[in-house]
């Protein structure tokens, strides 16, 4: 160990080498936060990280939410009443959560668009689209189970409603419709499964598909606009992924036979 | 390959595995029995320890003979070159299991896997039974009391109400329209209407002011006089005519009715049931029933192939 008195900046510095040195956390959080954009990227691109934040928004608002709401047929309402009228700012936090909601589904498909727009779903990022259309299918879950819990008129009847779309669908329709209210109508069972769905099932998958939605924009990179001088294909190509030059599936490509640069 | 007994120190030069023995098994059994035995029975615990000291002693004793160290013949380091067998080894390999096509870190991912899938499959069966059986099973509906046949004037609507699982409170209030239709011979004919609507569920309403005035209850039953021209929903605009049927709108069917019984002069509601579409009117109608489907099917024509299977309910 040098006895030399470490630098301003070094003794700064040194907890974040202690880290490093034993977890590669820092080194990662860099390679996550500091990565190369194209130069021309636009605002139309934070479309995705405001989708991220509206879900954040959801988690913690649905968090404070869980703790004072209580699934039952004749608690409920009560419940939600309290929060709104009773509780100290209680009425900020559900109306974060209510609205948020519209939001995010919103800012999801404002998303979309953009990467349709953008033809940011082409090669090699087709597996990030479909991501994307699962993440959307499972927001747009959790507005259908979220909308029955305050259990209104409204949330009661609209529920009703969107169960016996389900049933409408051929041959297993009447069963998943059954599954999805508990029984044959809907009651107590409803009420507390859909709170369930809402709040155990539905987060954990989408943030779990939300990491593989990022870790996929880090590995691919971030598109340039079409208008880009910059576009895709005049580059080099993509290095292609591990799989396709060897591993488990295929033999090493034989020499001469790489990706071609620029055309394709 | 067997060490005579007086060769006490085994050699280091090679690796030494235990030899196969039976002992080991049957000393799993008596521990096992020695365990249960103490939920069961006094004499199950003495059979187990006898059974436990029995074996552990074979297997002591086997051990002290110095048969149970065998020399482990030497393996090969297994790379991902040798351990998928495209070509057949140069040398066979010796030992018991010479000849041999599974090499052994396959045989063990093969049988960590197994022995997962079956752990996570007898784990996860009884949640998954669990998470859809009471949806289906044990459905089943109660008969309800809807008061003395007197409260229901003959060729008149009443807009009955009321709650059908008194445990779940307001969530199971259930509106029917019950029309008592007179006499059928010598029996007393109903038609009971179910209020929800065949296409998506929505509460239908009865096409006509209710007398709210003449408002009467019996227990948790709620009865307002109404002389519809017919019923229609709020939701898609399906109407219905007062038998039921469907005349315009999206609704696949006529809407759905109860059965019912007489119970001491006074009308018991039953199990709902499906109806295609009804010929004629009040007690002489036919009802073309089938049983109970979910809104937005059809229960008769080519679309009710659609829905073969309707879960219990």
């Amino acid at each position: 160990m040098a006895s030399r008195p470490l630098s301003r900046q070094e003794r700064i510095l040194y907890p974040l080498d202690w880290l490093e040195e034993r977890s590669g956390l820092v080194g990662a959080v860099r390679y996550f936060l500091l990565r190369n954009v194209p130069g021309d990227i636009n605002w139309f691109q934070t479309l995705g990280s405001a989708a991220l934040t509206a879900f954040l928004v959801q988690a913690v608002t649905g968090i404070v939410l869980a703790m004072y709401y209580e699934p039952g047929p004749t608690t409920a309402y009560p419940s939600i009443q309290r929060i709104t009228n009773d509780l100290w700012g209680g009425w900020l936090v559900r109306g974060m959560h209510k609205w948020g909601a519209s939001v995010f589904i919103i800012l999801m498909f404002m998303h979309m668009g953009r990467v349709f727009l953008f033809g940011a779903y082409k090669y090699p990022r087709e597996l990030n689209w479909i991501i994307g259309v699962l993440l959307l299918a499972l927001g747009l879950a959790e507005g259908f189970t979220g909308y029955l819990l305050p259990w209104d008129q409204t949330s009661y009847w609209a529920t009703t409603v969107g169960i016996n779309l389900n049933g409408t669908a051929p041959f297993l329709g009447p069963f998943i419709a059954q599954f999805l209210q508990g029984g044959t109508a809907i009651n107590a069972n409803t009420l507390s499964r859909f709170y369930a769905i809402h709040m155990l099932v539905l987060p954990p998958l989408i943030a779990g598909l939300i990491g593989l939605h990022l870790y996929l924009v880090i590995r691919l990179g971030v598109t340039s606009p079409p208008w880009s001088k910059d576009a895709a294909g005049s580059g080099p190509p993509p290095e292609p992924p591990a799989s396709t030059r060897e591993g488990l599936t295929r033999p090493a490509p034989r020499p001469g036979l790489e990706r071609g640069g620029g055309g394709g | 390959m067997l060490f005579v007994a007086s060769d006490v120190e085994p050699s280091r030069e090679h690796a030494h595995a235990p030899g196969q023995s039976l002992w080991p098994v049957g000393l799993a059994v008596g521990v096992a029995a020695f365990l249960v035995g103490f939920v069961v029975s006094w004499t199950v615990v003495a059979l187990g320890a006898v059974i436990t000291l029995v074996f552990a002693s074979l297997w002591i004793r086997d051990l002290g003979r110095g048969r149970s160290l065998a020399e482990a013949h030497a393996v090969v380091p297994e790379t991902r070159a040798n351990r998928v067998n495209a070509h057949p080894p140069a040398v066979a390999p010796a030992g018991p299991h010479a000849g041999a096509q599974v090499s052994r870190s396959v045989f063990l991912e093969l049988s960590t896997l197994g022995l997962g899938g079956v752990i996570g499959g007898l784990v996860s069966l009884p949640v998954l039974g669990f998470v859809v059986g009471p949806a289906f099973l044990k459905q089943g509906v109660k008969q309800h009391d809807l008061g003395p046949m007197s409260e229901f004037p003959e060729g008149q609507f009443m807009i009955t109400t009321f709650t059908s699982n008194p445990s779940e409170g307001f969530v199971s209030r259930v509106t029917a329209f019950v029309r008592y239709n007179g006499l059928l011979g010598t029996l007393p004919s109903f038609t009971i209407l179910s209020s929800r609507c065949v296409h998506l569920g929505c509460p239908v309403q009865p096409n006509g002011v209710a007398t709210t005035s003449a408002e009467k209850t019996y227990k948790d039953v709620d009865l307002i006089p109404v002389l519809p021209s017919g019923f229609g929903c709020p939701c898609h605009d399906s109407q219905y005519d007062t038998e039921g049927n469907r005349t315009s709108g999206p609704a696949p069917r006529a809407l759905d009715r109860y059965s019912y019984s007489i119970v001491n002069d006074h009308l018991l509601v039953g199990a709902p049931f499906s109806v295609a579409y009804v010929v004629g009117k009040g007690a002489q109608a036919q009802i073309h029933k089938t049983g109970y489907a979910f809104p937005g099917e059809h229960v008769d024509g080519l679309e009710s192939w659609l829905y073969p299977i309707q879960p219990p309910h």
